[in-house]
């Protein structure tokens, strides 16, 4: 991790001033943070504090939201997704996101890698679409599991299977962002570990957002953390600062398990 | 007086109650805990059993009480009548109760004046005692159950057991009057099935309905009672009916659930139930007035000869009557189809459209299939709109222009006719049976697909 602290950081995502209300409550205040490319940023705060609202921003998940109102800048390569001029649907193709619970289509393991390259065209061969499938179940380290029966049910896999073919099925629409909200809650350790494992090879290709309860899971596999409390973005910076020599007195708080 | 007698039990019942929990509470003095029993129930229990003692004993006695007055009067009269019929003793002592309560009676002489007074203060007898003896009862079953309170007395599993036989009872009314309307289907069924010297097959699949062209000669013609043109009758009105209903159902579902403003949504689902709420009578003057000459008069202005009571109008409006049917139970499965599999499938970047066709749809697709199962149930069984619409006529016809009859219509005509009851009834009940048949297997195979659906999230 030291040798990637040492390159310079360029920046996938920025945050201008970002603000959002839900109705009356202003759940995000005030947030401006850089994501890195080719780095996993961690979102890291209390229930409740906003970290997983301020992740739905970054691929307007929030417009699903009808009393949901964003406002300030946030750019995705230079970009302002929240222009008039760009379509979420598009969006959402280049930044994939995976639940906190696995959420498989109840279709075949084959057919829930292939829905997003097949909405939008990836492949225009069936040998195409199969070179996807088994690269994205490759990377997500699924193919070995279930390249006997693709055809089997994504649903009959395990909570850590499932969990890895949703990250599988978000790869395979070529995004350049991940985000992840706490994709390892509902898993047990091993699954976990597994999924940790993932993520840190995912790292060269991906620009990757991760919201996550453990602090261990931070320190173990970003490179950058974010702690927001109450809906502040309180410090940011590399995730060896933050764990080690916190600047705020909150971060210092929450770290040691005084707050949350 | 009876009345009054009643009224007296139930004040009697809710003093008991007062009563017990009075006495419960007193007893247990100042240590409530050392009560079994809350007081309320020890209340409960002498009211239940007071009220059921002197109710069951009141229509005891009462009935008990009648076929005495019954038998006596009808001694007398056979000693004042001997040679006078069964049928003609009954209507003197029906004639001498109606004239002892004021009403007209077909004729008075001195016999049927005579009988009445003796009725008259047999009966006024008969009041009094029934009156005394519930009284009694209910008093009796109240000073023993307000004795046998104790602070160990077990009042509460006690009436809890009595509660829970009246539900078993409830119950039990319930199910037997199902079979009981089943055996008599079946035993009906049978009975015509006799008549027609068991041959089934020519009922099952005989093309010719008249079952009661011979009916003068006292004979079933089992050439004459086949009921294929009326299933296949019934069968055209039902597809053209799922063909209006299933559409239109099932894309209003998938409007309201996933693309409609909660505003709208709000307003239009109960639009929508509306629809089920308008009798089945009105969608049928509607089709036969309304419908009917419309489609008629559409296909004659481009050549084709439409009857005014066709398929086509009843199937229609039958369709619209099940629209709402199908929309809301479909609109149900869609909402359950959990939220994270459309958040799952936005987030790859597809449509509203894309998420519904691709990911929403094949997982309701079981729930939609048993909804329109439901609905194809429902027409089936529809009658007041094919009576009005279809027409009577039993015609074997694949030209939805032309009018048909269904099982329910016939089923109608039978009953209503001026035929016998009992002449009638044969083939009435078995085309009931048959359809019966038809929906229950319907409804079980519907009910299997839901439930393998919901396996599927659970």
């Amino acid at each position: 991790m030291k040798d990637l602290d040492a390159m310079p950081v360029i920046a996938k995502i920025t945050a201008r001033n970002v603000d959002v209300f839900y109705g009356d409550n202003h759940a995000i205040k005030d947030v401006t943070v850089d994501i890195g490319d080719k780095a996993v940023t961690a979102f890291i705060g209390p229930s409740g504090c906003g970290k997983s609202t301020f992740l739905r921003c970054i691929n307007r998940m929030n417009d699903t939201i009808d009393i949901c109102k964003v406002t300030g800048e946030i750019k995705v390569e230079g970009s302002d997704i929240y222009d008039p001029d760009v379509d979420p649907v598009q969006l959402r193709a280049r930044v994939g996101m995976v639940f906190q619970k696995p959420n498989p289509f109840p279709k075949s393991i084959y057919d829930n890698i292939a829905y997003g390259p097949r909405i939008h065209g990836l492949a225009s061969t069936k040998a195409d679409l199969d070179e996807i499938v088994e690269y994205a179940l490759t990377r997500a380290a699924l193919w070995d599991e279930v390249k006997d029966r693709l055809t089997a049910p994504g649903t009959g896999l395990s909570g850590g299977q499932q969990q890895r073919l949703c990250i599988a099925r978000a790869i395979a629409t070529a995004p350049e962002v991940l985000l992840m909200d706490e994709p390892c809650s509902a898993l047990d350790p091993i699954a976990t570990a597994k999924v940790e494992e993932l993520i840190d090879e995912l790292r060269e290709n991906y620009a990757i957002v991760i919201v996550t309860h453990s602090m261990q899971q931070a320190a173990r596999i970003s490179q950058k953390t974010a702690f927001f409390h109450l809906g502040e973005l309180v410090e940011q910076g590399n995730t060896d600062d933050i764990f080690m020599s916190p600047q705020d007195e909150r971060t210092q708080n929450y770290i040691t398990g005084r707050i949350g | 007086m009876i009345q009054l007698a009643i009224i007296i039990v139930l004040l009697l019942a809710a003093t008991s109650f007062i009563l017990g929990r009075g006495k419960a509470r007193s007893l247990a003095g100042a240590n409530q805990v050392s009560l079994h029993s809350r007081p309320v129930y020890h209340g409960a229990y002498g009211a239940i059993w007071v009220a059921m003692a002197g109710i069951a004993a009141i229509s005891l006695a009462a009935g008990l009480g009648a076929s005495i007055i019954e038998s006596q009067l009808m001694a007398t009269i056979i000693e004042a009548a001997p040679t006078a019929s069964n049928i003609q003793r009954e209507l003197v002592l029906s004639d001498a109760i109606a004239l002892a309560s004021g009403d007209i009676a077909s004729q008075e002489d001195k016999l049927r004046l005579q009988i009445a007074d003796s009725y008259a203060s047999l009966e006024a007898t008969r009041t009094w005692v029934t009156a005394f003896i519930g009284i009694a009862a209910a008093v009796a079953t109240f000073m023993l159950t307000l004795r046998q309170i104790s602070l160990s007395w077990r009042a509460r599993n006690r009436s809890e057991r009595i509660v829970s036989y009246f539900l078993w009872g409830a119950a039990v009314i319930a199910i037997l009057t199902t079979v009981g309307i089943i055996l008599s289907l079946m035993g009906e069924t049978l009975n015509f099935f006799g008549k027609i010297d068991w041959q089934v097959w020519k009922y099952l699949f005989g093309l010719n309905w008249s079952p009661l062209s011979g009916v003068q000669s006292g004979e079933m013609d089992p050439d004459k009672v086949g009921a294929i043109p009326l299933f296949a009758g019934t069968i055209m009105i039902t597809i053209i009916a799922m063909l209006v209903a299933t559409p239109i159902g099932l894309l209003a579902a998938i409007y309201l659930s996933d693309f409609a403003s909660p505003r709208v949504r709000s307003i239009a689902k109960p639009m929508l139930e509306l629809l089920a709420g308008i009798p089945t009578v009105v969608y049928g003057f509607f089709a036969a007035l309304t419908l009917g000459p419309f489609i008629r008069g559409a296909g004659e202005s481009i050549g084709l000869t439409v009857a005014s009571e066709s398929a086509l109008a009843a199937g229609i409006v039958m369709g619209i009557m099940i629209i709402p049917f199908v929309s809301s139970l479909s609109d149900d499965v869609i909402n359950s189809v959990p939220q994270s599999l459309r958040d799952g499938s936005y987030c790859l970047g597809a449509t509203k459209a894309e998420t519904m066709r691709l990911v929403v749809l094949p997982a309701a697709l079981p729930g939609v299939v048993s909804a329109v199962l439901l609905g194809v149930s429902r027409a089936i069984g529809e009658t007041m709109i094919v009576v009005m619409a279809a027409g009577q006529g039993a015609n074997l016809t694949a030209n939805p222009l032309e009018a048909v009859t269904t099982v329910t219509v016939q089923i109608v005509m039978l009953i209503t006719g001026d035929t016998e009851a009992s002449t009638a009834a044969g083939p009435a009940f078995t085309l009931g049976f048959t359809l019966f048949c038809v929906t229950l297997l319907l409804n079980i195979i519907a009910q299997r697909i839901v439930n393998r659906y919901r396996e599927m999230y659970d």
